[in-house]
């Protein structure tokens, strides 16, 4: 008989030393995520997977699940929490969707989707992020950029290469590359790295495939972000 | 050869080429060269064999760390409401009109730069500076223009007025912590005569809370550091004050620092740890050498070292690592981060330091005035101590005093105090406000004054910052609110963006644009920033405004234009760039104006 928890009054079964988000994804139970990726170390700060565990919130991707915890998420106060975080990522960066090319295979998009985000509702920063186009078959577009270091990891705990890094600190906080230049072409960065294909958004981009699959065919224009379950998923379908 | 091997050599020498050690080996390359040159970053990269990537996102976490030229001097103005009460706003326009310069930036010639900071543990004795991290206190017009002076003529630091870099204690009250005639080591001979298990027991019965403003039992946090397996055990002093309005530790370390010392290496006898470390923050780099002084004397002294007291096995040795400018630092899993020379960011908790702390060893963080507080309860024993205070704060709490009062300054009471005695005991009249534990803590109105100092009701890590009915309450939280902002680590999504937001709202506010839905989204953001932030940084940083706003609404009102909404953004505001870029700012350059001329 295995240990279970109940997520929104389902019984989630667990093994010792998983996450309420592991337990919950392997049963095929959606909760939202960005900087959450079954395959690397929890990381813990977008927060949107935060859920309410015997009545306080804390994030599901680092929260161990125990044995008999009421556990809720699919809560009208919870989404709109999670719709107000997806909001601040959206006005803290650049992101016009209409004209990125990750449009439809985006996991912030399709979680604004999914959580019935109809504006911005704050004010823009707009901040200043250059572009840096120095790689020949990578684009960083840092406008995007939402900080949840899941290419830092990959790089760092799968490729062993340390490309990635955050800097800065605060609302500063920015991505940067591991170069004096702080060109992406001054890394040992490759096209095969993991690091190349674990961005949810639009930052890291491979050049010249841009609308390979047209708008309308992409993972997310098939079925909504919840269909997926995790990330992993999303990235086999797209 | 890289032209930076030459003073980084010795440097790395001296900290054994350790990752661990990134943060020191930082700060005194910074300290030889003025900034970190991206060819030093090379250079120690390769030597420590570490991503630059790490070294860069480490450096620039930090706000003491350049990684451009800043200026041979580097002035930095401290910006707590008491600095701002004090005029520091309108002398710091003075120093940058003296010397041409803008704000924020280095000077074409390289010379100097003139800048904000946060609150550098000078409120009572404010307006405070830092040049070249060396505090300099009371400034005054006058003042201000010899540093102008001084900097022209690039006079060296050391040969400046000593008087300008005066830091006095200002103790105005004294009780068990801040009396003198501690005879060092006396503390350490009760614990050795009653054993480990024997002080900790006394530590239990003294029911000593930690004094850094949590309150968490200190005896359950030396238990379970005792108890917890690990291959070594460390004790960490959180002398991070980076509260805004608070100054005691900075008078402790300067004049009972073997009573800090002294308590660390209590706490390493009793949890079984051989090494500590003083976590000190990088605005007290000025009492550095002084407290290596006291370490070193204390090795004289076989009160560390091997052998201490002259019991064998009892080894214990304290080092002390200085912090860059972060006020996170001051939560204990940051400070360990911190400490392991990364990025100041809040961990991920359970598991919590005392048993995954530094180098994911079993560790103690507690505050200065804890550690000095258990040197009391090892002389004097646990129900002494208990029998001072309050039944749930036992002990004495070190006021940090500052704001609208006669004598602003250390005031050392039992627990228990009430607002109101405080305030008749530094000479404050025409309280209005009385904001207790800095912005993190609470807005105490008039009506409240005979709220008590303690667990039970009013918790607190030492400020005590005083408002007359002169000041502007709104004002007030809005300097908290941009402190916060500054501050936010940037980890978690909703302090990193929030605290922005809230910052612009209150702009928003004060800049006369403020409606009802602007109170409500506050509210809104308040309530996000309480239940979906990562530490305690992003939990409080609503506190300030939501006290205003329930205690001082008229404040608030008054900003408002009376309607549902107004947007943020105004015409003849936003040619603010356009005026300064032509240096005009006659009432032709204003819309207003301009269209009554022009009907």
């Amino acid at each position: 008989m295995s240990k279970t928890f109940t997520l929104d009054g389902k019984t989630i079964p667990f093994k010792d030393g998983q996450t309420i988000i592991q337990a919950a994804l392997e049963a095929g139970y959606y909760i939202p995520h960005l900087c959450y990726h079954p395959e690397f170390k929890p990381h813990g700060s977008c927060k949107l997977c935060t859920v309410k565990v015997n009545g306080r919130q804390t994030a599901s991707c680092t929260m161990l699940a125990a044995e008999g915890q009421v556990v809720e998420s699919e809560t009208p106060e919870l989404n709109e929490e999670r719709r107000a975080l997806t909001q601040m990522l959206f006005v803290e960066g650049n992101h016009f969707c209409p004209s990125c090319e990750k449009s439809g295979d985006c996991q912030l998009q399709a979680t604004a989707y999914h959580l019935g985000m109809m504006s911005t509702h704050y004010d823009h920063f707009f901040p200043n992020r250059p572009l840096d186009a120095s790689h020949p078959d990578f684009l960083l577009d840092f406008n995007r950029c939402i900080l949840c270091s899941l290419c830092v990891r990959a790089s760092r705990d799968v490729d062993g290469k340390n490309v990635f890094a955050l800097a800065g600190r605060g609302i500063k906080t920015r991505l940067i590359v591991n170069a004096k230049s702080g060109r992406l072409a001054d890394t040992d960065f490759a096209a095969t790295d993991k690091a190349a294909s674990v961005c949810p958004v639009g930052v890291i981009l491979p050049k010249r495939r841009g609308f390979a699959v047209p708008i309308g065919q992409r993972t997310f224009d098939k079925q909504p972000i919840d269909a997926y379950v995790d990330n992993r998923m999303v990235r086999e379908e797209g | 050869m890289n032209p930076h091997a030459a003073y980084l050599d010795p440097i790395l020498t001296r900290h054994g080429r350790q990752v661990v050690n990134l943060m020191q080996i930082l700060r005194e390359a910074q300290e030889h060269y003025g900034w970190l040159h991206p060819d030093a970053i090379d250079y120690l990269a390769e030597q420590l064999a570490v991503p630059r990537a790490k070294i860069e996102g480490m450096a620039s976490f930090y706000a003491f760390f350049y990684l451009e030229p800043r200026g041979k001097y580097r002035v930095l103005f401290s910006d707590n409401i008491t600095d701002r009460m004090l005029g520091n706003v309108e002398l710091m326009n003075r120093m940058c009109r003296n010397l041409w310069i803008e704000p924020g930036k280095t000077s074409e010639d390289g010379l100097v730069s003139v800048d904000f900071t946060s609150c550098t543990g000078m409120c009572d004795q404010g307006p405070a500076i830092l040049v070249n991290n060396i505090p300099i206190t009371r400034l005054t017009e006058s003042r201000v223009d010899a540093i102008c002076d001084l900097i022209r003529e690039q006079v060296p630091l050391a040969q400046w007025p000593a008087e300008f870099f005066q830091v006095v204690d200002n103790i105005q009250r004294k009780d068990m912590l801040l009396t003198e005639g501690f005879v060092p080591g006396s503390a350490l001979q009760a614990a050795l005569a009653r054993g480990p298990q024997g002080m900790l027991a006394e530590v239990k019965a003294s029911g000593l809370r930690g004094r850094g403003g949590a309150g968490f039992t200190t005896a359950i946090k030396w238990e379970s550091c005792r108890n917890a397996p690990g291959e070594v055990h460390y004790v960490v002093c959180n002398a991070d004050e980076g509260e805004p309005g608070t100054f005691k530790d900075r008078v402790l370390l300067n004049s009972y620092a073997d009573k800090v010392f002294e308590g660390m290496t209590l706490c390493g006898y009793v949890i079984g740890a051989k090494q500590g470390f003083l976590y000190l923050r990088g605005e007290y780099r000025y009492l550095l050498e002084h407290l290596n002084r006291v370490l070193e004397r204390r090795r004289q002294q076989n009160l560390l070292g091997t052998g201490i007291l002259g019991k064998p096995g009892f080894d214990f040795d304290i080092e002390i690592h200085l912090g860059a400018g972060a006020y996170v630092c001051g939560e204990e899993s940051a400070l360990i981060e911190s400490l392991e020379g990364k990025r100041g960011t809040p961990r991920n908790r359970p598991p919590f330091p005392v048993t995954h702390g530094y180098l994911d060893q079993p560790t103690v963080v507690n505050n200065v005035e804890t550690f000095a507080a258990t040197c009391h309860i090892a002389l004097n024993g646990g129900a002494w101590f208990a029998g001072i205070g309050t039944e749930k704060s036992t002990g004495t709490k070190i006021m940090s005093v500052s704001g609208d009062c006669a004598r602003p300054g250390i005031y050392e009471y039992p627990f228990g105090v009430s607002v109101r005695q405080i305030l008749e005991d530094c000479g404050a009249t025409n309280t209005q406000a009385v904001q207790v534990s800095g912005p993190s803590g609470v807005t105490v109105s008039r009506q409240e004054f005979d709220r008590i100092l303690g667990f039970e009701d009013i918790g607190t890590a030492g400020a005590f910052m005083v408002f007359d009915d002169s000041r502007d309450m709104f004002e007030v939280a809005r300097n908290f609110v941009h402190f916060f902002a500054h501050e936010s680590c940037g980890f978690c999504t909703p302090c990193r963006v929030g605290t922005s937001l809230l910052r612009n709202l209150m702009d928003k506010l004060h800049n006369g644009l403020g409606s009802p839905y602007d109170l409500a989204e506050i509210e809104k953001l308040n309530k996000l920033l309480l239940s979906m932030s990562h530490c305690g940084l992003g939990h409080t940083a609503c506190n300030p405004v939501l006290d205003t706003i329930a205690k001082f609404r008229p404040a608030y009102d008054a900003r408002m234009l009376h309607q549902d909404f107004t947007p943020a953004f105004d015409l003849d505001w936003s040619l603010q760039a356009a005026r300064q870029m032509t240096g005009r700012d006659d009432s032709g350059a204003h819309l207003s104006t301009v269209e009554e001329q022009n009907p």
